[in-house]
């Protein structure tokens, strides 16, 4: 079992990797009453083109698979998995992203019983094509649900428009119509490729103690065989440094117009430090120049642009990488220009030390108010991990960071022709 | 479980928890009042102008920019009903100095902020500085228009104009859209003055603090008006309710891709009543967990929606019903739904849907007082109730309600109006 402390924070992380490759991580929280575990397979929506486990050929999937299995996985041969979490007095639940797909349970009682349930569920798969035809109804109603969101369309909207062919542009529900496409075969054949123990993370965080459930977990894993781990082959079509589209405009039933304005990042190949780092800057860079207590969201606030759902953040994984910023307003295309014409005047000043200062430790707050919550941590601990870095060095690295660290990436990120617009817009009658 | 500790000082309730599971320390101010029409908007107004600048930091920014050098303290202000009362809650944020690598004294200067939040507002002229209202008037504005675009929100709303046409609890949280231009920075000060002398002001302190040393920084930098009335007794709520003798069924059509079915449930039951925890768990078997009545017949065994659930609304005494489905199965999830509660009066409950949902229900609270804000809102109900329940007595309570106590509950359940948020030409004949 190996171990690592992290004294600055009060926080010993326990960690072990067992035979078949499964990585298992055991965090924890004394005085808390509740334990939250996720497990989690590095597979989520863009891995839609790739060589199926022990075959040839490449395959290419329906768009909305990943998520599908995620909702298959919780129905069994005696019936539904959440269920079984219920009556042991613990909640599920599960979530697919553009690159991962975790199933977790939180518990305030018989952990082992439920850690028990979440791993067994999740390595055994049972479909028949009865069950998979059913759970169409209720995934496309939840497909409904999203097209009547109004954030959500613009949201997804400015990502489409960033993408020329990389499969993050695609919805991680897909459609009505892709689903129709999926069968009981297809679900297991992605099954069989993406959830090996060697891509997965069992991430277990509460007043437990780690020594007991690491040796519980690596017993429950002797009794199962798995096949012989083998790298996972993915491909990606090339996807050029520019925007696909500039602007789009989705027309909806609503009042208020809602405005996103997003930069694609170049050249999204980090990994590990120097991933976190560049993230970190991005948003330190974003903060400074739109944070609550900058002269531009002052400016912005005060002539009605924008209002309290303005909000920004910046994202990179595996061949992708945007910042977005935005929300509701009143004059989207007024917005528009104030924040492109804004950001191109702070790229010209020099980054002043204090504003640096304040934005680094506005960050360093938050970052410790996130580590109060066990959700934050096993799902954001399980996202860094997957992209070769680890969560408990945000705060040596933030303090690492130099005011000309943000001023490289203004001038590399915040790029004019990097730059597209979505906007949500009342439907005239 | 929890060591919360309960101090009445000159018109405000102080109550502390300590505990070191936090790496912050968070600060929740409640300030209720009864809603009522003629000051719904101008409360809400309040809470968005509160939270915009205090004497020492007349702006947002500079409000802001103080805040982040407080190693990002948070701060936010929002509203919420509980029963027929209107709470502005302002809640705060701020880390634990001991890890920080250069320790600064942030917990006393985040205290001295967060009373000039309540009690130093940033004016001009004696009221309101006017370019702050100006702004938070068309951000509030913003806000009530939003709920419209976010079309679950929408129908719960509507509901319940429809279903409590004639009572407060009809009331917009955020008050009305037309209003909010009509009142003048004076009204809104003179208003403000009302509240910090007369609601009722409760301060949740949670963290790895000292009591005492807690009390002391109250006394030293909460000062009040000194006509302050030190009236903290809750008013008894008008318990008359009325009794349904028809459904109503309110539809309304709207180009969307997906029907919002809400219905609105009397349960003549509220916080304070004995068979609370019956409700409670009459509300788990019927539709608060994914092992729900609602959630195994109608999404389930039908597929007829992604979400379909119940909640309950604890000081109100209402059970609400949710579903997102296609507008042609109206009819059929409405019978659903209505047979599911036949169930529950008939005492169709099995031994494992009653179990279940009192280990949810146990659960669910644990978590909850896991988080500072979820630990104040459960010790909050309270002081909404004028009940002293500790969260031992309230897993007891729940411990204790039998079948029989359900089926009881449930036969005083009442429907009372459905409403429906209809697709327009979306009907679903895609097939799929």
């Amino acid at each position: 079992m190996g171990m690592k402390t992290f004294e600055q924070l009060d926080e010993t992380l326990h960690f072990e990797e067992l035979e078949n490759g499964l990585k298992v991580y055991v965090l924890e929280k004394k005085g808390f009453n509740k334990t939250y575990a996720t497990f989690t397979t590095h597979y989520g929506s863009v891995d839609n083109h790739f060589k199926p486990l022990g075959k040839n050929e490449d395959v290419k999937v329906p768009d909305g698979i990943a998520h599908f299995l995620e909702h298959k996985l919780f129905e069994k041969e005696h019936g539904d998995v959440f269920q079984d979490f219920s009556k042991q007095g613990a909640s599920a639940n599960a979530f697919t992203t553009f690159n991962r797909t975790a199933y977790l349970f939180s518990t305030t009682s018989d952990v082992k019983k439920n850690l028990t349930t979440l791993i067994d569920f999740v390595q055994e798969p049972y479909f028949t094509e009865k069950t998979v035809e059913k759970e169409k109804g209720i995934i496309g109603q939840e497909i409904r649900m999203y097209d009547d969101n109004p954030d959500w369309r613009v949201y997804f909207g400015l990502i489409e428009n960033m993408y020329h062919h990389h499969p993050v542009k695609i919805d991680i529900a897909g459609t009505e119509k892709s689903i129709a496409k999926i069968t009981k075969d297809t679900l297991y054949e992605c099954y069989e490729t993406f959830y090996h123990p060697s891509n997965m993370i069992l991430f277990i965080v509460g007043p437990v103690n780690a020594q007991d459930i690491l040796e519980f977990v690596k017993e429950n894993q002797s009794q199962k065989s798995f096949k012989e781990k083998a790298p996972i082959e993915r491909f990606f079509e090339d996807e050029p440094s520019s925007v696909a589209k500039t602007e789009k405009i989705i027309e909806m039933t609503v009042q208020t117009p809602k405005c996103y304005i997003g930069f694609k990042e170049a050249a999204p190949t980090r990994k590990g430090k120097e991933l976190m780092r560049h993230e970190l800057c991005v948003n330190l860079a974003l903060e400074m120049m739109f944070g609550k207590s900058s002269p531009n969201y002052e400016a912005l606030y005060e002539e009605g642009l924008i209002d309290q759902t303005f909000s920004f953040d910046y994202t990179e994984e595996n061949g992708f990488g945007f910042s977005m910023l935005g929300g509701d307003t009143q004059s989207p295309d007024e917005l528009v220009k104030r924040v492109s014409n804004m950001v191109e005047d702070f790229k010209q000043e020099s980054v002043s030390a204090d504003s640096f200062e304040r934005a680094r430790k506005k960050k360093i707050g938050a970052f410790l108010r996130s580590l109060n919550s066990p959700e934050f941590i096993a799902n954001q601990f399980t996202r860094y991990a997957f992209n070769e870095m680890d969560l408990f060095d945000v705060i040596p690295v933030f303090e690492s960071l130099q005011a000309n660290d943000v001023e490289e990436v203004l001038q590399n990120h915040f790029k004019k022709d990097a730059m597209t617009v979505c906007q949500v817009r009342k439907k005239k009658s | 479980m929890v060591n919360h500790e309960k101090t009445d000082l000159h018109g405000i309730t102080v109550h502390t928890i300590e505990t070191k599971k936090y790496k912050t320390t968070s600060f929740i101010l409640q300030i209720k009042e009864t809603i009522n029409e003629k000051n719904v908007t101008k409360r809400a107004l309040l809470s968005y102008v509160l939270q915009s600048g205090t004497k020492d930091f007349p702006s947002s920014k500079e409000l802001r920019s103080a805040l982040d050098d407080l190693y990002g303290a948070t701060l936010n202000a929002d509203l919420s009903k509980k029963g027929e009362n209107q709470v502005i809650s302002i809640r705060m944020e701020v880390a634990n100095e001991k890890f920080l690598s250069n320790s600064e004294p942030v917990l006393d200067k985040a205290f001295h902020l967060l009373s000039q939040v309540l009690l130093a507002p940033a004016l001009e002229n004696g009221v309101f500085k006017e370019n702050i209202v100006k702004k938070e008037k068309r951000s509030l504005k913003q806000q009530i228009e939003s709920i419209f675009d976010d079309k679950m929100r929408y129908a719960n709303k509507r509901l319940l104009e429809e279903m409590y046409e004639s009572e407060p609890y009809h009331l917009n949280v955020y008050g009305n859209e037309n209003e909010v231009d009509t009142i003048t920075s004076k009204e809104l000060f003179d208003y403000y003055q009302e509240v910090i002398t007369n609601d009722r002001l409760d301060l949740y302190v949670i963290g790895d603090i000292s009591t005492n040393e807690m009390i002391e920084k109250v006394k030293k930098h909460f000062c009040f008006p000194e006509n302050r009335s030190e009236a903290t007794v809750t008013d008894e709520q008008n318990r008359e309710e009325k009794k349904i003798t028809e459904v109503k069924e309110i539809f309304e059509e709207q180009d969307v891709q997906q029907g919002k079915l809400h219905m609105g449930y009397r349960t003549y039951t509220t916080y304070s009543d004995d068979d609370y925890f019956a409700l409670q768990v009459f509300n788990g078997v019927f539709g608060g967990f994914s092992h729900s009545k609602l959630f195994i017949n109608v999404r389930e065994k039908e597929s007829l929606a992604y979400y379909a659930a119940s909640r309950f609304e604890s000081h109100k005494g209402a059970v609400f019903v949710m579903s997102g489905i296609e507008t042609a199965n109206y009819e059929k999830a409405v019978k659903i739904i209505k047979e599911q509660h036949e169930e529950m009066k008939n005492g169709n409950i099995t031994d494992a849907e009653f179990e279940q949902t009192k280990a949810m229900i146990n659960n669910q609270v644990l978590e909850t007082i896991d988080h500072p804000i979820g630990l104040s809102e459960v010790l909050y109900h309270n002081v909404v109730a004028g009940t002293n329940r500790t969260i031992e007595e309230w897993m007891d309570g729940i411990e204790s309600v039998t079948k029989e106590d359900v089926v009881k509950v449930a036969k005083k359940v009442t429907l009372d109006t459905i409403f429906f948020l209809k697709g327009a030409g979306t009907n679903g004949n895609e097939n799929i």
